[in-house]
């Protein structure tokens, strides 16, 4: 898509010389025992709480000190039922959507910070569904906290959470249009005049990859 | 039916019987309509519009009689869009969006955002202990600034007047310490990823001092009124209950937790900016009420009266000391300096850019305008805010700006507990109930 931007811009506008470059997220690779510290501790646990470890596990990622386990979005409830049961991460901290249109029908990925007063320890759930069949099974009986979380979820990045109940807008108007986190919904803005000269809504300023 | 003509009490039948709905304030005549009628179910929408919901919050309620039979919040009417809005700017911008969130602390907002850049620059060990100092001092004060506001407007929503005039007087106080310091009063965006903006103008720590000494005698005029104050506790003790078993499940932090008697407090078992080498207390209550609730802020501002103590200590020893890290690829180029109107470009800097090194000058443009490569990846990074758990959630893919930004914001999360807290309970209980919550709206929808 071509566009002019400020100061008469084109496509990017990119002054640093790479214009062509296009980034795309790249999630790192699983990571490999030792996980270090605490991490392999509640691996290990896992695994001997959960028989179906190797099968609902897609990897194990360390990365910056953080432990995340990406799970497969049918196993996510009895996973998240043993962390708080048997693994006692009492709370879970919200679910944070992010949208990865380049990640292939794993465009959606719903990320659950969880944490464990008693083990004073951090774990992180991730699950990826595709644009198309964007259900991810409900953590609302689980950790009841999560409702109003999941609603904004949905409201904003349109992941279905299957047996929430009652999966309703809760920032936006009930019928607003479009969830608006998605990166291909634009951030809108009017052009604002200033000594004169018109500065564009920030999406179609010029920008720096 | 006389409700036809009256335009403040119609009504119309549904399959639940006659339901009729209320806008004005003719209250009489709707009481002669439904006088034959058994049923007493009133559904009360209080707010958003309403001067004890804290904010632009929307409480529906169901009543028989004066009892809450049930609560549910409406949310959303401050939703502005901000983590939205830092995917379109630079990494050092988002700070400038991410402190309009919880306007009333936003220091915290500030820090959370700035420690979760800093890991995943990798550079967190590399920020100045300087810079780490100031960022602790100027927390607690805006700890002590945010309690006062909740006391104060919370007092205030259940009809004590004279503690919110005392308690906005301390907060002015710790305002003009953010002024002095920071050159605004609110949303300052003070602290970058990397350190603070800007060192502590010459004098600071003297004025600080005094504040405190201050702070510290005229809290007493707060504890003098209220604490065991028998009107103020009939209002408060075992009301807006709520257990540690439900503070767990519904991701209650905060005051909210510690009124159950668990110490849980961030700077204590996660400490961050260097929360370790400072000597506090974790306030906490058994009483798992208002009260409870009420006592904790009123014992945490000596608490954080005595962290900015040794806060001043370490920066008087520190003097001088860098105040952003090294790395002049992350560490903001210009040095700002106060000016008439708060923050702004130092004179001395633009000079040295526009009239003596063409280098500066390209340096300080690249960072300013494209900012710098955060590496790919995502964290999660938290702080205790005078509300509890104040999460971020960064994502980045390697650009110069966020991929997602995510506040986990403990104003939302604590204000799902309402209906766990109210069900039940009378209606004037409510306003007590939600003020002890300490609601931000800026937060809860961002």
């Amino acid at each position: 898509m071509t566009e002019t931007g400020m100061f008469g811009a084109q496509g990017t506008g990119d002054t640093s010389g790479y214009g062509g470059l296009v980034r795309t997220a790249v999630s790192p690779g699983s990571s490999e025992r030792p996980y270090g510290g605490y991490f392999d501790d509640i691996a290990d646990d896992l695994e001997r709480a959960y028989p179906d470890f190797s099968n609902a596990i897609e990897k194990v990622v360390v990365d910056r000190g953080e432990l995340t386990l990406h799970i497969k979005r049918e196993k996510l409830f009895e996973v998240a039922m043993i962390l708080r049961e048997k693994l006692l991460f009492e709370m879970c901290l919200g679910v944070s959507g992010v949208h990865y249109p380049t990640d292939l029908n794993r465009e959606l990925h719903a990320v659950y910070p969880l944490l464990s007063i008693t083990r004073n320890q951090r774990v992180r759930l991730e699950v990826s569904v595709s644009d198309s069949d964007p259900h991810i099974p409900s953590l609302v009986e689980v950790w009841a906290g999560n409702n109003w979380n999941e609603r904004e979820t949905f409201d904003m990045f349109g992941i279905i959470f299957d047996g929430h109940p009652g999966l309703t807008r809760i920032l936006m108007p009930d019928d607003w249009r479009g969830h608006p986190q998605r990166k291909d919904y634009p951030l809108g803005g009017i052009p604002v005049e200033y000594k004169g000269a018109t500065v564009p809504p920030p999406d179609e300023r010029r920008s720096y990859k | 039916m006389s409700s036809i003509t009256d335009p403040y009490a119609s009504s119309r039948e549904t399959t639940e019987g006659t339901v009729f709905s209320v806008t004005g304030g003719d209250w009489d005549s709707l009481v002669t309509e439904i006088g034959a009628t058994k049923e007493e179910r009133v559904v009360v929408n209080m707010g958003p519009q309403h001067p004890s919901t804290h904010g632009v919050l929307r409480l529906v309620l169901e009543l028989e009689g004066e009892t809450v039979t049930e609560v549910r919040c409406g949310i959303g009417y401050l939703h502005t869009g901000i983590e939205k809005n830092t995917e379109y700017r630079s990494w050092t911008q988002g700070v400038t969006f991410v402190t309009r969130m919880d306007y009333l602390a936003p220091l915290f907002n500030e820090a959370a955002y700035c420690l979760g850049v800093e890991k995943l620059l990798g550079i967190t060990n590399d920020v100045p202990e300087r810079a780490s100092a100031i960022r602790v001092m100027m927390m607690e004060f805006n700890r002590i600034s945010s309690h006062m506001v909740a006391l104060g407007t919370g007092a205030l929503e259940l009809g004590a007047l004279s503690p919110m005039i005392f308690c906005f007087r301390e907060r002015e106080k710790v305002l003009d310490i953010f002024e002095l310091v920071a050159g605004l009063r609110m949303n300052m965006a003070y602290f970058r990823p990397g350190g603070v903006a800007q060192d502590l103008p010459d004098g600071a720590i003297a004025k600080i001092r005094e504040s405190v000494k201050e702070l510290r005698r005229d809290f007493k005029d707060n504890v003098k009124l209220l604490v065991g104050n028998s009107i103020w506790m009939k209002r408060t003790e075992g009301i807006g209950y709520l257990d540690l078993a439900g503070c767990t499940t519904l991701g209650v932090t905060g005051p909210v937790l510690r009124s159950t008697g668990l110490p849980w407090d961030l700077r204590k078992t996660a400490p961050y900016c260097g929360y370790e080498n400072y000597n506090f207390d974790v306030i906490t209550a058994d009483t798992c009420d208002v009260y409870g609730r009420f006592l904790i802020r009123m014992n945490e501002l000596e608490q954080s009266l005595r962290i900015i103590e040794q806060c001043a200590d370490v920066l008087e020893k520190l003097e001088g000391a860098p105040v952003m890290v090294a790395d002049k690829k992350i560490a903001w180029p210009s040095q700002l300096a106060l000016g008439g109107d708060g923050l702004g470009n130092s004179l001395d800097h633009i000079r040295q850019i526009m009239g003596t090194s063409m280098e500066s000058l390209i340096h300080h443009f690249k960072l300013v305008t494209e900012g710098f490569h955060v590496p790919a990846g995502q964290v999660y990074s938290a702080v205790e805010s005078p509300r509890g758990e104040l999460g971020v959630h960064l994502v980045s893919d390697g650009g110069t700006k966020p991929y997602r930004v995510h506040f986990r914001e403990p104003s939302f999360n604590n204000l799902q507990s309402t209906s766990a807290m109210c069900e039940g309970s009378l209606i004037a209980d409510i306003i007590g109930a939600v003020a002890s919550i300490d609601p931000v709206m800026g937060g809860v929808d961002r």
